[in-house]
């Protein structure tokens, strides 16, 4: 083989998309061949910088906020007016898009309360987090220090939320807010990692068993659910799971050092 | 093969059931960050890749009964990928599509205490010569380095021959490695 034809096909068989006889080849031409051995690595260390220094740019909490909605929109939309022309459900959806996002949050609820069989705790777990993003609600009290958080709770809740400080470690916190699962109060405490938004809803648990199960996929969010100290957690966010979990384990080692007293 | 194809402009539908969005949410809603990445590549500004990606879903919303497979992911972006090409198309019929040094400016990502200016500068350098790099030959590499994906996906989601992918390929790297003067390119031509 001529160093012309291996380098031509180097890039396929950098990617090993080649056929395997042509890629054994290429290999004995390689083995001879120091500068088509250069070429390669440096395709290869190319490959490699892309892969390690090029950013990876995940989709914001509110654009992810925007399509989720829409997505349910949309669906409820069809339960109501199935029968629509084509003409006046474009009409609708252009008229939709223009709604407040307060109304679009109260949209999002109902639709949620239609949904049939999957109603879940966890469904309306991350229906609280969209809520709470959409509508510009997010804190009640906006605070980085756990000592102005903590207090603000007391006499709102019959509980004492752990509330942490997990800056240090990139999860700084941000506030936290009064909210309601299953119909009953529980502390909302927001933390951010990056651009994305964490939702701890936390209340007192029967069980005193320290149990956690790993995230699961609810909408394109991640979920998860433990029960460590006496208090039952949820924990949502549009981070992926590997960095949610850490989080998790992050807040429950904190609790333990007994910093967040 | 399970190619699922570009959705059809024929006989739109503007509603999902409920189990339509059920398999929505489980098939296409999670590579919504595949999306953003590819689109933010291909378009080149934080906006404008926003505002694509939220058509593209619209889109897919609207086509959601073209989708058979379960390559949800493949769907997706290739609507997306179809959106950012569209909007491309009609803003350097307007305007020329130049290299702007402030719009383009390499995202900071998290610091260390002691960041090494060198490299810093190196990585900037790529990022610089991936934008230069012509747009087909950009969606080829973000898809292939960043996704990880196949050359028969890739073919798939940009609508060619698996030939072009790979020529593509071989053409955005060959061009990457010169723009940055890595010696050994150099000498290989």
């Amino acid at each position: 083989m001529l160093c012309e034809d291996a380098l031509e096909r180097l890039s396929v068989f950098l990617d090993d998309e080649l056929d395997p006889l042509v890629s054994r080849e290429i290999q004995r031409h390689l083995d001879a061949c120091p500068k088509c051995t250069d070429a390669l690595t440096d395709m290869r260390e190319l490959a490699e910088r892309l892969r390690s220094e090029m950013p990876y740019y995940r989709a914001s909490s509110s654009l992810r906020v925007r399509v989720s909605e829409s997505a349910w929109r949309a669906a409820s939309h069809s339960r109501g007016t199935n029968r629509r022309t084509g003409a006046t459900a474009r009409a609708w959806l252009g008229a939709a898009a223009a709604v407040v996002v307060i109304v679009g949050g109260t949209w999002l609820i109902t639709s949620l309360q239609r949904q049939e069989g999957l109603s879940s705790i966890e469904r309306e777990v991350v229906s609280s987090h969209i809520r709470s993003l959409m509508a510009s609600h997010l804190t009640d009290v906006a605070s980085t220090d756990q000592h102005t958080v903590k207090p603000w709770f007391n006499g709102k809740l019959d509980f004492s939320p752990p509330v942490s400080d997990l800056s240090r470690s990139g999860y700084p916190l941000i506030g936290g807010r009064l909210d309601y699962l299953r119909g009953r109060p529980v502390a909302a405490l927001v933390y951010q990692h990056r651009k994305h938004f964490i939702n701890v809803f936390v209340s007192p648990g029967e069980g005193a068993a320290n149990s956690w199960t790993p995230p699961r996929n609810q909408q394109g969010y991640h979920v998860i659910h433990g029960t460590h100290d006496g208090m039952v957690y949820w924990i949502v966010s549009d981070l992926n799971s590997e960095e949610l979990s850490a989080f998790a384990r992050l807040l429950v080692t904190d609790g333990e050092r007994g910093q967040t007293r | 093969m399970t190619h699922e194809g570009t959705p059809k402009t024929a006989g739109p539908r503007h509603q999902l059931s409920s189990r339509d969005l059920d398999r929505f949410n489980e098939c296409v809603l999670p590579y919504l960050d595949a999306a953003h990445n590819l689109a933010r590549y291909l378009l080149r500004d934080a906006h404008d890749a926003e505002d694509a990606v939220q058509d593209a879903f619209l889109r897919a919303i609207r086509h959601f009964d073209g989708f058979r497979g379960v390559d949800g992911r493949a769907w997706l972006l290739s609507i997306v990928r179809n959106t950012c090409f569209t909007r491309l198309r009609a803003s350097s019929s307007s305007e020329n599509v130049e290299f702007d040094e402030e719009r383009h400016s390499v995202e900071e990502r998290a610091p260390g205490p002691d960041v090494d200016l060198a490299r810093k500068a190196a990585t900037e350098s790529l990022r610089e010569g991936l934008d230069r790099l012509a747009v087909e030959f950009r969606e080829a590499l973000v898809l292939r380095e960043l996704e990880g994906l196949s050359y028969k996906e890739i073919a798939q989601i940009s609508g060619v021959p698996i030939g072009t992918v790979m020529s593509r390929l071989a053409r955005g790297r060959k061009q990457l490695l010169l723009a940055l003067g890595s010696p050994r390119s150099k000498e290989n031509g």
